[in-house]
């Protein structure tokens, strides 16, 4: 990104100035000078892009480790105000909605499970349903899916896929408000029926991690994570059903936005007023994908729990908690010295609530809102913890990930999939992946140095560092 | 026919771009491009068929749409592809797409989730036809 046409508002956050005449909103990059200066040119057009939609209350931002998407940039967020004629758009959701991160601790540590990692390896890549086509063993009628997208992750721990304690620590307590299975096409419930209960590939994993590094000892006391603590990541979304939405809702809102006269600067930012029919319909779509996220990751946790009793009897894994980093809310926040409800986008991007907000689990409520940023499979994910600050900096939201820094073309050019996965198994990290090809385009060369994301996330004040988590086993698809 | 298709640089996604006589040709082509992410097009064995049809006066439009069309039709039947046939006759698009059920063990490649609007262009150029999507993966 060329840094000359940014100006700094401090050392971590810097916004571009407008040209002459030119009608939209502020735009606010948040991150360091090093981050910025890697990031493509096309995030900058594509936030600023995102500045001049309707009904954008606040600044377009970008977290530290945004990267060019479709439409929205990855790690863009933005809120609308419906009774301003605030949009809702697919492009500020993407394909794959409420895409997010389960953690998951254990009562192991590193000197009891090391000895077993080879072995607990092969049941997860055994018991856990991975890669393209790859279909799970839950075939759902379609009643049965229509009750999924209504209860979400309530409707697994009814039917025996985890406990009724995990709802407690997931977002919305498992079951997002506002679904209408209804406004979902055919084909996407079709696509389903085989996919509950799966991985999926690119970037989604499954991985059994060490606590390597404490933060924040009471934030991590809070979360009921100490050093040397094995925990386990499942990062994956919404399945064939989000995907779908997405694809069916992208050519309908844009097609929408054309016959609204809302002029978009990039068709992939397909929208529709908040209070349109198609908004509505887009709305309640989305939601019941949120729902089937939701539920997805659930039955992941409990094909986890299996494989770890099937290795390692006595190990009892509890749900830390559940965060979804592709969504677009309904939120109270302030605004100019005002509470008003906003439809906050969020692509890529984790929300991030501070100490004392009433969505966050009693239990974690004194110290702020787990954030999860989940790194590559040979550098390692950190732990954060919600600011009060980043209410007023980023509608809290803070980073999702490490960020990519090189295309998925370059990266096969650079790795490849064997080499990769032998390399990292002399480095204390077994792979177990379908996919070679797969593998190399996801070689921690690819990715922004995770370090650098969490420590900007936390200087520019978005969220705090808690704790750092080294893999030592990956699933991938 | 012979496969007319390449890669572009995106930094998430993939960009595919395709070329043919026809603008049929170009989307097929560009079919070959998407599906050769998620599997080498020489392992598949053309032993199914599925047919998809749909409605788009767009031409940039009817490009994503057919492409989502068949990553839908591979879904719901558990395939994956390795050759295509398209036809249009006015705004009215129909095509075949014919491949295999997952091979158990099989190396697979990465699973693309859609076709989007970014970087998308149908236009004059190349054998006849350049067609240009990014996909989400």
């Amino acid at each position: 990104m060329d840094m000359k046409r940014l100006k700094q508002i401090d050392q971590w956050c810097y916004t571009v100035p407008r040209g002459e005449g030119e009608d939209r909103a502020e735009v606010r990059l948040y991150g360091s000078a090093p981050l910025l200066e890697s990031m493509d040119e096309m995030v900058l057009t594509q936030i600023t892009n995102v500045a001049r939609l309707p009904g954008l209350v606040g600044p377009a931002m970008t977290m530290p480790d945004a990267h060019w998407g479709y439409g929205f940039p990855i790690g863009g967020v933005a809120a609308f105000d419906a009774e301003a004629g605030g949009i809702i758009s697919a492009g500020g959701v993407g394909f794959d909605i409420s895409c997010g991160i389960r953690c998951l601790r254990t009562n192991l540590d590193l000197n009891d499970a090391v000895g077993f990692f080879p072995q607990l390896a092969d049941a997860l890549f055994r018991d856990i349903p991975a890669g393209v086509g790859e279909e799970g063993n839950l075939k759902l009628s379609a009643h049965e899916l229509d009750q999924i997208m209504l209860e979400g992750a309530r409707w697994a721990v009814e039917h025996g896929y985890g406990t009724a304690a995990d709802l407690d620590f997931i977002e919305e307590h498992g079951r997002m408000a506002g679904a209408v299975p209804g406004n979902v096409s055919d084909l996407a419930k079709k696509r389903q029926r085989g996919e509950m209960g799966t991985l999926g590939s690119g970037n989604h994993y499954l991985e059994v991690q060490v606590v390597e590094r404490i933060y924040d000892p009471e934030a991590a006391r809070a979360f009921g994570l100490h050093e040397g603590q094995i925990v386990v990541s499942i990062h994956c979304g919404s399945r064939g059903l989000g995907h779908q939405i997405g694809t069916d809702y992208l050519v309908s809102l844009a097609k929408a936005a054309s016959r609204l006269g809302i002029q978009l600067p990039d068709r992939e930012l397909a929208c529709a007023p908040i209070k349109s029919p198609e908004g509505q319909e887009y709305l309640g779509a989305m939601n019941a994908a949120i729902n089937v996220a939701l539920a997805n990751r659930q039955i992941l946790t409990h094909l986890t729990r299996e494989s770890f009793a099937s290795v390692i009897p006595g190990a009892r894994l509890t749900t830390l908690y559940d965060v979804s980093h592709n969504t677009c809310k309904l939120e109270r926040h302030v605004w100019e010295g005002r509470e008003r409800w906003l439809y906050v986008h969020r692509k890529g991007a984790t929300r991030a609530l501070g100490p004392g907000h009433p969505a966050i689990p009693p239990e974690y409520r004194a110290v702020g809102q787990p954030v999860i940023i989940g790194g590559s499979m040979g550098t390692g994910s950190y732990i954060l913890v919600g600011t009060r600050e980043a209410e007023q900096k980023s509608w809290s939201s803070a980073s999702h990930g490490a960020g990519r820094a090189m295309s998925r073309k370059q990266a096969l050019k650079h790795w490849r999939g064997r080499e990769l996965i032998d390399e990292l198994r002399d480095r204390g990290i077994l792979i177990r992946t379908k996919s070679l090809r797969g593998a190399a385009e996801e070689a921690p060369g690819a990715y922004k140095d995770v370090d650098l994301v969490a420590e900007a996330t936390e200087r520019a004040g978005l969220a705090r560092r808690v704790a750092f988590l080294r893999p030592k086993v990956c699933i991938k698809g | 026919m012979t496969a007319d298709y390449r890669y572009f640089d995106h930094e998430a996604d993939i960009g595919i771009e395709a070329e043919g006589k026809t603008l049929e040709e170009a989307f097929v082509n560009a079919a070959l491009a998407m599906f050769a992410i998620m599997a080498e097009p020489a392992t598949v064995i053309p032993e199914r068929r599925v047919s998809v049809a749909f409605d788009e006066a767009d031409v940039e439009l009817a490009l994503v749409t057919w492409l989502n069309q068949l990553l839908a039709q591979a879904r719901v039947h558990g395939l994956v592809f390795c050759a295509y046939s398209l036809s249009r006759a006015g705004e009215h698009w129909t095509g075949e797409a014919w491949g295999m059920p997952w091979r158990p063990g099989a190396e697979r490649g990465t699973e693309v989730k859609g076709a989007t609007l970014t970087q998308l262009k149908v236009e004059p150029g190349g054998k006849g036809w350049r067609v240009r999507c990014v996909v989400d993966v």
